[in-house]
């Protein structure tokens, strides 16, 4: 019989793949969705945390330059409001005042001037050759005069430094004067200048044309063009608005705006979207590497896992296999078994029928009138052969009938050579046709093992068929042996058949191996007799040499009774043993017995 | 002394019609019967049966029913088994419910014979002991 196997490899192969890619797409999409939800949400959590950031920062620099603004135009104001129009005008004290300032604000003020309405400057204090000069026509002038105080916006001016005014008017006999002050560009543009986030932020003032009001920094980029949009947009006072833009080469960039100087000024802070966002990038790029790692140990995993369960179900579909063969030859045997009991029964009927009238026709022989028969001889010798021949078909009937009683697979402790002469006789007929002669060297006191009795019948009528096969043409030897060995029961079934040729030997208790013409042999005899052997506990083992004939030593473990008969039994090999408590039931004190004593039941 | 009386009983009918013969032949009184029940009726009516020789497996009511019946109702009565199939547990279970002893088919004649004479032999002694018991019990009885 070829052996059945119900799925090919490509059916395997199939069922890895999809083993595979169904953990593969378990595992990694959860996976995939965490971090895209997490990604996002951290991003703009980290992004709109970031522009609060900025705001709060851009926002405090805010109060911070208008306060400066705001406390320089107070103390000329105060100065303006404390001296006199006549004490200003005196250069000499003009100078003491700006002592007194420029030492309380240390540098800011750069120097101090009162000028007429008339845009003539009556006294100057301060580094440059100032005084006397007429401001008429300059723009700071002009725009002084139409308030009472005016800050500024940042020019070059008659001295060739950027600098900025800080004026207030008052007005004295109907005529309006001006003091004003000059403050030093440096110190301001270092209030800005500070603000930087990262590497690419930076901050500056424009006003409201477009012109710079502190120093551009050129070496971080060109990024004016883009700003000028968001000049014309109402911004309100008070608050911070953030624009989104991108450069020339298109790289995002983040302003935040605010007022200052009452809105005639705006401070701008510029970054890169990509600096300012460059930690959050770092983290994203780590979770991808990780993303990455983790689902390539995933799938490598996936692949793994998926190969070996699938190799594992192959080897037990396969046993499987072998058990559904094994499960079917038992069963075989069982209901032959029980087919043998009515069979038996049946024909004990008839046969006891026949007996019983050769005998009565015997009797009939007895009479007066056959005395003299001249076939009278024959006809009795004939009559004991009906009796003989019924005798036989009683023994084989018998025969059978015991072997079928024992079909069921409970185990019990039983005899061991009493179930091998069960087999001999089963298996003599076929043996003397075989012209096989059968040996039987069984020890006597053979201790009781524990087995199912059917299997080890099974086991053995095996190996009596597979002797007898090999030696049909030539005849030979059958032997049994029995003996007791390192406290187990061991059966050697032998042959002088052909022999198993040593590249056989290692494979013959494979399922589906065998040396017989197909349809002569399943190849399960052996393997079914190793997995029986095996399940009880016991070894079976083969020696074998080519021509001369094959072995069979098949081991089995005692029977519990047995174990508890024997303390020490001949055989012990291991000293150390004897010292053990023997597992008994009873307790009993674990000093070496010998043999004969400790067996209970009477021995001669 | 009266000629042993015996009771076969068996579906069989060729099997006891044979038999019958041989065991008239050989000066036993033969009484037959096919089922468990026939052979009860016909003990209750005979009352001078010696030994029964049953078949174990029967149609309707089995050889050990039929044994169980006639140990129950007939102490003394000696019951061989017949069996064509062997199970040692009937025979153990007859053994234990009051059989005689038990035998396969075919039998050997001599063998039956043998155990025919023994149990008769038995019985004989039962009632024996039994007349004497009553013999003394009536002896003791000082009027």
């Amino acid at each position: 019989m070829i052996s059945k196997k119900h799925h090919d490899a490509s059916y395997y192969r199939l069922l890895k793949t999809n083993m595979a890619f169904i953990i593969i797409c378990v595992s990694l999409a959860p996976l995939i969705a965490i971090g895209v939800v997490a990604l996002y949400n951290f991003q703009k959590s980290y992004y709109d945390k970031y522009v609060d950031h900025l705001e709060t920062l851009v926002l405090k620099h805010k109060l911070q330059i208008d306060s400066f603004l705001t406390e320089k135009l107070a103390d000329i104001k105060v100065l303006a409001r404390v001296c006199s129009y006549e004490e200003l005008s005196d250069e000499a004290f003009l100078q003491q005042r700006l002592e007194d300032l420029r030492e309380e604000h240390e540098g800011t003020f750069v120097d101090l001037g009162v000028v007429r309405q008339d845009g003539f400057q009556v006294a100057y204090a301060g580094p440059f050759r100032l005084a006397r000069v007429v401001y008429s026509e300059a723009e700071w002038f002009k725009q002084a005069m139409q308030s009472d105080s005016y800050i500024s916006d940042v020019f070059l001016g008659m001295r060739g430094l950027p600098h900025f005014i800080v004026a207030v008017k008052k007005s004295r006999n109907g005529e309006e004067w001006i003091l004003r002050a000059t403050i030093d560009f440096m110190t301001f543009n270092s209030l800005v200048e500070n603000i930087h986030v990262g590497r690419t932020g930076q901050a500056f003032i424009l006003n409201r044309r477009g012109e710079f009001q502190t120093h551009r920094q050129t070496s971080r980029g060109n990024s004016l063009e883009f700003t000028l949009d968001f000049l014309t947009e109402p911004l309100g006072r008070n608050r911070v608005d953030v624009f989104e833009g991108a450069d020339k080469v298109g790289k995002k960039i983040i302003s935040v705006v605010t007022t200052l100087k009452e809105g005639s000024w705006l401070l701008i802070y510029q970054q890169y979207e990509a600096d300012l966002l460059s930690d959050l990038y770092h983290t994203r790029q780590l979770a991808l590497a990780i993303f990455l790692i983790g689902a390539a140990t995933v799938m490598t995993t996936a692949f793994i896992l998926s190969n070996r369960m699938v190799n594992h179900i192959i080897v037990t579909e396969r046993e499987k296999e072998m058990m559904n063969e094994q499960v079917i030859e038992a069963g075989k045997l069982a209901s032959l078994g029980e087919l043998a009991a009515g069979i038996a029964h049946e024909i004990n009927n008839p046969v006891a029928i026949m007996v019983e009238e050769a005998g009565w026709i015997g009797d009939l022989l007895e009479e007066e009138e056959f005395r003299e028969s001249e076939n009278l001889k024959e006809v009795k010798t004939s009559l004991d052969q009906i009796r003989v021949q019924g005798q036989r078909c009683k023994d084989i009937t018998y025969k059978l009938l015991s072997f079928a009683r024992k079909t069921d697979p409970q185990i019990k402790e039983v005899q061991l050579n009493e179930l091998i002469e069960e087999v001999v006789n089963l298996s003599r007929q076929r043996a003397k046709y075989s012209n096989v002669r059968i040996e039987m060297n069984l020890a006597p006191d053979l201790p009781l093992i524990q087995v199912a009795p059917s299997e080890i019948q099974q086991v053995l009528l095996n190996l009596v068929n597979n002797s007898i096969d090999a030696m049909d043409k030539e005849g030979g030897t059958l032997g049994f042996v029995t003996r007791l060995e390192d406290r187990a029961v061991v059966v050697d079934v032998s042959d002088t058949g052909g022999g198993i040729p040593e590249a056989n030997l290692p494979r013959i208790f494979d399922p589906f191996f065998t040396t017989k013409p197909v349809g002569k042999g399943t190849g399960l005899g052996l393997s079914i007799c190793y997995g029986i052997i095996h399940k009880l506990g016991g070894e079976i083992s083969v020696n074998s040499a080519v021509g001369i004939g094959t072995v069979f030593h098949v081991r089995l473990p005692l029977a519990k009774s047995a174990t508890q008969d024997a303390g020490s039994l001949p055989g012990d090999t291991f000293p150390e043993m004897r010292e053990a408590p023997s597992k008994t039931t009873s307790g009993v004190v674990p000093f070496p017995k010998r043999r004969e004593e400790s067996i209970t039941g009477g021995q001669p | 002394m009266a000629a042993t009386k015996l009771m076969l009983v068996d579906d069989e009918a060729p099997f006891v019609e044979t038999m019958t013969k041989r065991l008239v032949r050989r000066g036993f009184e033969v009484v037959s019967a096919f089922s468990g029940p026939e052979a009860l009726g016909l003990l209750k009516r005979l009352t001078d049966i010696d030994v029964v020789i049953l078949d174990v497996k029967m149609p309707g009511m089995d050889g050990i029913e039929a044994l169980r019946e006639m140990k129950t109702a007939y102490p003394l009565l000696e019951v061989i088994m017949l069996t064509g199939h062997a199970t040692v547990e009937s025979a153990i279970e007859g053994m234990k419910l009051g059989a005689f002893d038990y035998l396969m088919k075919p039998c050997d004649m001599d063998q039956l014979l043998s155990k025919v004479q023994e149990a008769v032999a038995k019985k004989r002694r039962h009632e024996e002991k039994i007349i004497e018991a009553q013999m003394k019990e009536i002896t003791l009885r000082r009027i």
